[in-house]
């Protein structure tokens, strides 16, 4: 079964007729292309395919795509405005956050919504919103120092 | 004075591929437009053991949308790694082996269909007595699993170096003891997956795919395939992580290949994360049981290990692994002499292979465990001990290894000071202790699994009109950074603007060949390379100046975006304007380096004795702190003090994450990773059974970086990658020690296990209170 779906990703209304059990993760990469967002497991294991639902991360390979209808979706790729990366996105790139890149999508978008909530999290709030995005190759340090440049006030000063 | 020195090595630059990443940009080999692709899927055995009756695909084929079914027919070349134990098909031929292994494959039209297809069709076999553990598949009588494997047994090595009677003879103390260590697997975060496109007009294959070893894949497909190498092209794009996991390979890139072919089309499969464990290719469980003789003051005077490992269905990198097992013991310490027999069994289970710090890391957990044990009964401090049994570079191992730079002194003085060991062993409340480990590994096998005669490393420069440097490589960036190494060591030559750089790697079509990213070789040799495909193409600036300037070669100096004459700042001409001079006459410019460990460098003349051999070691000291809650059994690491010897740091912050993710690794290995079977069948294979470390059990590791400018390394430097991670589960362990007093010889420290070690040990000691009544008791 199909219906009709409406919903914003990324800033853009789209309407689209979706199958019942469509994911939002196929929905994204198969429907709409954005294949920024990544599926590391069978479902539920890994934060690769965190994206923010009305601005809360939320693990799109657990969300029916018919379960958003009218909410507002935010993958990777809507985060560099004019070209230009976000803060959290430069923290990952200069302290090499990322090294596969692989988690990358998933645990930037997983900060994101940490950092909206609360500007100048500490690093156990940083761990605690962290703790279902899985990375491989980095032993989470640098994420966790990306995290903390990317909320540091100009004058550098960060809580631990 | 070069006055662009250190504009590339020694920079702690972002990777040149970093942007795509974080923006989600970059394309994963599942993430390729294709919307003509069909959809591969692989049917599996759910027997251990059995001769194949019948397979009957029939009803699966009769399903609309199903485009092609292939099984065990579809190919009957055997394949595998190593050119000597080729006995794996991409689909099972005869007999299966493991629960899981590839018996069939559909292609489909979407992956509904796909998976409909793999229930339809059915598999009839005799099933065979199988075989999970090493023991059993050893025991007299046991059924073979490769006929031609006398006991199961896929290869047993036993070296002998130096006198090791007399050694054990002049010792004052000589332990014994025995180290279990669980399986492990890779569990990088980008599923495996693969997309072959095969053009019916042209009898032209072309395959996208994950793999470390885009060389081996492009061999393997045309030998599978029976298909001329020259009618196949393989592309690698980006790689979410490999870790060893695609340093051979796999069946479903064969399987990909054969029904691309069979579809007359394009299939994409992607595997799902159960199946990713089932491909395997992991750490094997091992038994190794060492003894080491030591002398009063620590020195050791002999080591004796045997090692078991339960090595999976199948050959891949077993021979390889059992190997390097027993050559790194050498390389590290001075040890006089070493006895090792090493035995790799045939399992019904997933086939292990190679992973990050391949073959070491379970051999050196137990002799560093044990040699902190000795240390302790002869009230030696474990570092110190390291400290009497330290190699002098250059020299030669017993078993025939060059030591050409060694920083470990030097890691051992920067992780004592920095976790303040001094201070602080001895001294930490109940439930937190402090341990040490040290490790090697090799900077690249000297001596390449293929041998064709051809150097080990091939890098090409494009110059053309736009002034831009081109690098075509053939090394696989599979997240470690190589790219943006190789772009470094480039500009470290030539002093030319990051920009005008661009990395174009793994296309057989466009790149060289390369043996691809294993073994920790890129840095080293693709390295080496590099710096000589750059210092060619500045020789042929630097004469295209001296046109331009009227001035004799010699006296050119290159200043990176300006050549001038030397002593004469006024004549000088822009890279542009170089460029321009040089095209004249003959256009786009290549300029080639290579590079090859030379023959001396190979190893021993023993038997096996090119594995381990390397031109540089990197060499990697390791502090771990840990808490300990012995009612819960959960060990907790609270920080890590790393260092490393990496020759040269031709980019810190890189050198910074590969040592952390590497002991983070060992991390996951000592305390909570392991893949367990019941009868065969995988029981971990979800990323919830198997514990990866999350964020929050995860400790800041602080890195030191030792530079010991290796002699032949390109600037010096050295393997950054793997090394680190043999040192952290003797660390730990040994830190656990330290903190409640019981040494763990089994890893991992999973609660489980440590509440048991624990209610043991209460029990015996209860016991030896009855059986010697205490003073008060006697009294009362
Ligand atoms: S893909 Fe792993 S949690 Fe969604
Ligand atoms: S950067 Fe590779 S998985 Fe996180």
């Amino acid at each position: 079964m199909k219906s009709l779906v409406r919903l914003r990703v990324n800033g853009i209304a789209r309407e689209d007729a979706v199958p019942d059990n469509l994911l939002l993760l196929d929905y994204l990469r198969e429907t709409l292309y954005l294949t920024g967002t990544k599926q590391g497991c069978d479902g539920g294991e890994c934060g690769a395919c965190t994206v923010l639902v009305d601005g809360k991360p939320r693990l799109s390979c657990l969300t029916l795509t018919a379960a958003v209808a009218g909410r507002e979706v935010e993958t990777i790729e809507s985060l560099a405005r004019n070209g230009r990366l976000s803060r959290l996105q430069q923290a990952f790139h200069e302290k090499l956050g990322a090294q596969c890149g692989y988690c990358t999508p998933g645990m930037i978008m997983a900060a994101e919504g940490l950092l909206r909530k609360n500007a100048s999290p500490s690093v156990a709030e940083i761990r605690a919103a962290l703790a279902g995005n899985l990375c491989r190759c980095t032993g989470y340090v640098k994420i966790v120092e990306s995290v903390q440049a990317a909320c540091a006030p100009p004058n550098g000063v960060t809580r631990t | 004075m070069n006055p662009f020195k250190h504009k590339g090595a020694g920079q702690r630059i972002p990777l040149v591929d970093g942007i795509e990443k974080v923006t989600g940009r970059a394309r994963y080999t599942a993430d390729l437009f294709a919307p003509d692709a069909y959809v591969g899927r692989i049917f599996r055995s759910p027997y251990a053991h059995g001769d194949i009756l019948r397979l009957d695909v029939s009803e699966a084929r009769a399903l609309p949308g199903v485009i092609a079914i292939i099984t065990g027919e579809a190919c009957d070349q055997p394949y595998g790694v190593l050119p000597i134990a080729q006995n794996e098909f991409p689909l099972a031929r005869g007999k299966v082996r493991y629960i899981g292994e590839p018996v069939a494959a559909v292609a489909a039209i979407d992956d509904a269909t796909a998976r409909e297809a793999l229930k339809r069709i059915r598999l009839e076999v005799r099933e065979l007595p199988a075989y999970f553990e090493p023991e059993a598949a050893r025991a007299a009588g046991a059924v073979l699993l490769h006929d031609n494997r006398a006991g199961n047994l896929e290869r047993e090595v036993h070296h002998e170096f130096g006198d090791v009677a007399a050694g054990f003879a002049a010792a004052d103390l000589v332990r014994e003891e025995t180290y279990r260590c669980a399986e492990v697997v890779h569990a990088q975060m980008e599923p495996h997956a693969a997309m072959a496109a095969y053009d019916a007009e042209r009898d032209h294959l072309t395959m996208h795919s994950v793999t470390q070893v885009p060389y081996y894949v492009h061999l393997t497909l045309a030998r599978c395939l029976g298909m001329d190498a020259a009618r196949i092209r393989v592309i690698k794009p980006f790689v979410g992580g490999g870790f060893g996991a695609r340093v051979e390979v796999l069946n479903f890139e064969m399987v990909c290949g054969l029904l691309a072919r069979a579809a007359r089309g394009t299939v994409r499969m992607t595997l799902s994360r159960e199946e990713n464990f089932l491909t395997h290719r992991g750490r094997p469980q091992s038994h190794t049981r060492v003894k080491i003789g030591m002398r009063r003051d620590g020195v050791i005077t002999a080591c004796a290990m045997e090692m078991t490992q339960r090595g999976g269905a199948y050959g891949g990198y077993g021979i390889v692994t059992i190997l390097y097992s027993g050559a790194l013991l050498s390389g590290i310490y001075a040890i006089p002499a070493v006895k090792y027999d090493g035995y790799r069994v045939y399992t019904n289970t997933p086939p292990c292979g190679a992973m990050r710090g391949h073959g070491t890391v379970n051999a050196r957990h137990a002799f560093e465990s044990l040699l902190d044990t000795m240390a302790k009964e002869l009230g030696l401090d474990p570092i110190e001990v390291r400290r009497r049994n330290l190699l002098r570079a250059p020299t030669e191992t017993i078993n025939g290894l060059k030591v050409m730079s060694y920083g470990l002194p030097q890691c051992l003085d920067a992780v004592e000071g920095a976790s303040g060991w001094r201070d602080r062993i001895g001294r930490l409340p109940k439930g937190r202790g402090l341990g040490i480990g040290c490790s090697h590994f090799v900077s690249g096998s000297a001596k390449p699994i293929h041998f064709t005669g051809e150097p080990h490393a091939t890098i090409i420069l494009k110059l053309d009109f736009d002034a831009a440097i081109t690098i075509l490589t053939g090394a696989a960036d599979i997240g470690q950074g190589s790219s943006t190494i190789l772009t470094q060591a480039v500009i470290e030559v030539l002093g030319v603007d990051y920009a005008r750089i661009r990395v174009i790697a793994n296309d057989s079509a466009i790149t060289p060949k390369d043996n691809g990213s294993y073994s920790s070789r890129v840095t080293f040799m693709v390295g080496n390379a590099a710096v000589q495909a750059a210092e060619n193409l500045k020789k042929i600036l630097v004469e295209a100046a001296a046109r331009r300037l009227q001035a004799a070669p010699e006296s050119i100096n290159c200043m990176g975006e300006i050549y001038c004459v030397h002593g004469d700042s006024n004549r000088s001409a822009s890279f542009n304007d170089v460029v321009a001079e040089a095209l004249k006459g003959t256009g786009t410019i290549t300029a080639k380096g290579t590079f090859t460990c030379p023959v001396e460098f190979q190893g021993g003349k023993h038997k096996g004795g090119a594995v381990g051999s390397t031109m540089g070691f990197s060499y990697t000291a390791t502090v771990a702190e840990v808490s300990v809650d012995e009612e819960l059994g959960t060990v907790k690491v609270e920080k890590v003090w790393s260092a490393m010897d990496c020759g040269r740091a031709i980019n810190p912050l890189s050198v910074e994450g590969q040592v952390q993710g590497s002991v983070w690794m060992g991390m996951g290995q000592s305390l909570s990773e392991e893949t367990r079977y019941e009868d065969g069948r995988h029981i971990d294979a979800s990323l919830l059974e198997y514990h990866v470390p999350t964020i929050v059990e995860s400790p800041d590791v602080e890195v030191h970086i030792v530079e010991s400018i290796d002699p032949n390394g390109p600037f010096g430097a050295k393997e950054a990658s793997e090394g680190a991670l043999a040192s952290m589960p003797a660390a730990v362990v040994a830190a656990v020690e330290n903190a409640i007093g019981v040494r763990f010889t089994e890893l991992p420290l999973t609660p489980e296990r440590v509440l048991k070690v624990l209610a043991d040990r209460k029990r015996r000691e209860a016991r030896r209170r009855r059986a010697e009544p205490a003073y008060e008791e006697g009294a009362a």
